[in-house]
């Protein structure tokens, strides 16, 4: 053994933030009022943009981070963490938001992104980071550029839960996978996920990730948000689901029941009734790839 | 014996893993004392009546506004009362503190008074202020090093006449006892550190045994 083991990932204190989140809804907001219901709604954390993914996908633009007036109106507002999304390689967005204390960012593929080749250099920063991700390597190299937490891609804006699924399955899958091989084949297997060699041993021994691993990306319901966590999800985020539902308060409380009670099919068959209407979802395998969001990144 | 964890919302998974660490025995670094292993079984509780198979109950670090919504629609608060009036142990950390602290502060919120403190939430600030300390606890009348993780922390800004400091950081106290409630500002479930949770069993223990 000697100090080249090491393997070097977030701090202690900020993967400590991700597990207070743990079991928890992070609700998608654009202003404060909407902070407020999602936090009287009992959401753990809100996610401060200026449009939600599916306003994003279907105005098109430059999607950018949030203004700066609107996130501190936000943060005024409420008392549970702010987060926030900088476009991917963006660090001088990523800057402005630990200036501005934000208690997470989300370096974001839902915004358009900053920088084809790298992604943020996330252990620069005094604040913890969450990215996406649609399989173990994905996670893996992130986690290795210092993400606090890794969250499902899936197809932000779709309503679809689709892509979220197959990208968890790909990741606990994936997981699984190498709990199986022999220490001589993990080198391999590093190269193969174009992951570093000593969280895919970390991964092997545990049986888990080193971090957090939430879901993100097409949910609409309060069984979407079940079928995340009976699926290993850790908590779930919640983007256009919310706001572009017909009664956004009580939608939003029910999600965050079915949550917590995710296995109780009685708990999820009863907050299930009486919703309204939920968003209008797109069949993703109808997109064309230059449509799909989760692409982004690498 | 059997300790509940509160599993509505935030780290109750690291809290029930760190009394399954209490279950084996741990030898003290600095002082190479041990500790023997504890007989304790954590039980993940999300509906009241799950109280009553349990002789201590944890709740853990989370968002306190989320805890108390999901804690309303269940109806745990009249359960959780009737729990402390039966004796039982309670052991609540950062947002757990929050819930059973007298008074809360910034924002003013329900809590359930059942120890005599005010809190203040997030005191230290955001994300950004979150830090590691190492402090001293007094346990038993014995002086022992603990790590201290502070996340977005609350602070106790009063500490009643009948309740017991038990570890202070910067002249603050941070862990506080009173009778059978026991609360931290800090996560003690984030280190491998058992001291806390065998100190918290100890409490379960000798409450069962007089009960």
């Amino acid at each position: 053994m000697s100090e080249l083991d090491e393997i070097r990932i977030a701090d202690r204190k900020h993967i400590g933030l991700a597990e207070m989140l743990k079991g928890g809804v992070i609700m998608d907001v654009t202003t404060a009022e909407q902070a407020k219901i999602a936090e009287d709604a009992g959401a753990a954390s809100v996610m401060a943009l200026e449009r939600v993914p599916a306003d994003i996908r279907k105005d098109g633009g430059v999607a950018r981070m949030a203004s700066v007036t609107k996130i501190k109106e936000i943060q005024k507002t409420v008392s549970i963490p702010v987060m926030a999304k900088a476009r991917i390689g963006h660090f001088v967005e990523a800057q402005i938001l630990e200036a501005l204390g934000v208690d997470f960012i989300d370096e974001s593929e839902v915004l358009t992104p900053a920088d084809e080749h790298f992604h943020i250099d996330k252990f620069a920063f005094r604040i913890p980071f969450v990215c996406g991700a649609r399989d173990l390597g994905e996670a893996l190299r992130r986690i290795g550029e210092g993400a606090a937490m890794i969250r499902t891609k899936g197809e932000a804006g779709s309503g679809n839960i689709v892509e979220a699924v197959r990208h968890m399955r790909a990741i606990t899958s994936g997981i699984r996978r190498l709990t199986t091989l022999s220490p001589e084949e993990l080198m391999t297997e590093a190269k193969n996920l174009g992951a570093p060699y000593e969280l895919v041993r970390c991964v092997a021994r545990t049986g888990k990730l080193p971090v957090p691993n939430f879901s993100a990306g097409g949910i609409a319901t309060p069984a979407d948000a079940a079928l995340m966590m009976q699926l290993g999800a850790e908590a779930v985020f919640v983007g256009s689901g919310i706001f572009k539902s017909s009664d956004p308060a009580r939608r939003a409380r029910a999600i965050v029941q079915a949550t917590t009670h995710s296995k109780d099919a009685d708990v999820l068959a009863r907050v299930s009734e009486e919703l309204g209407e939920a968003m209008v979802g797109i069949e993703t395998s109808k997109l064309a790839e230059k449509d799909l969001l989760q692409t982004r990144g690498w | 014996m059997r300790i509940g964890v509160l599993a509505l919302q935030g780290d109750f998974a690291l809290h029930a893993k760190a009394l399954a660490r209490c279950r084996s025995a741990s030898r003290d670094r600095s002082t190479g004392e041990a500790s023997p292993p504890v007989d304790v079984e954590a039980v993940l509780v999300r509906k009241p009546e799950e109280l009553e198979a349990v002789g201590g109950l944890i709740i853990p670090g989370g968002e306190s506004t989320t805890l108390l919504k999901l804690m309303d629609e269940w109806e745990f608060v009249p359960a959780i009362e009737k729990f402390h009036a039966a004796g039982k142990p309670i052991f609540g950390t950062c947002a757990g503190l929050i819930v059973l602290a007298r008074d809360v502060e910034s924002p003013r919120q329900f809590s359930l008074g059942l120890i005599d403190v005010a809190v203040e939430r997030n005191a230290y600030g955001r994300q950004r202020d979150s830090f590691e300390a190492l402090g001293t606890a007094i346990l038993e009348g014995r002086r022992v090093p603990v790590t201290m993780v502070f996340i977005r922390a609350p602070r106790i800004r009063r500490v009643g006449a009948g309740v017991e400091s038990l570890a202070e950081h910067g002249g603050e106290t941070v862990m506080a006892r009173q009778g059978s409630v026991l609360v931290a500002t800090f996560h003690p479930e984030l280190t491998d550190d058992t001291t806390v949770h065998r100190y918290f069993c100890d409490l379960v223990r000798r409450a069962m045994a007089t009960a």
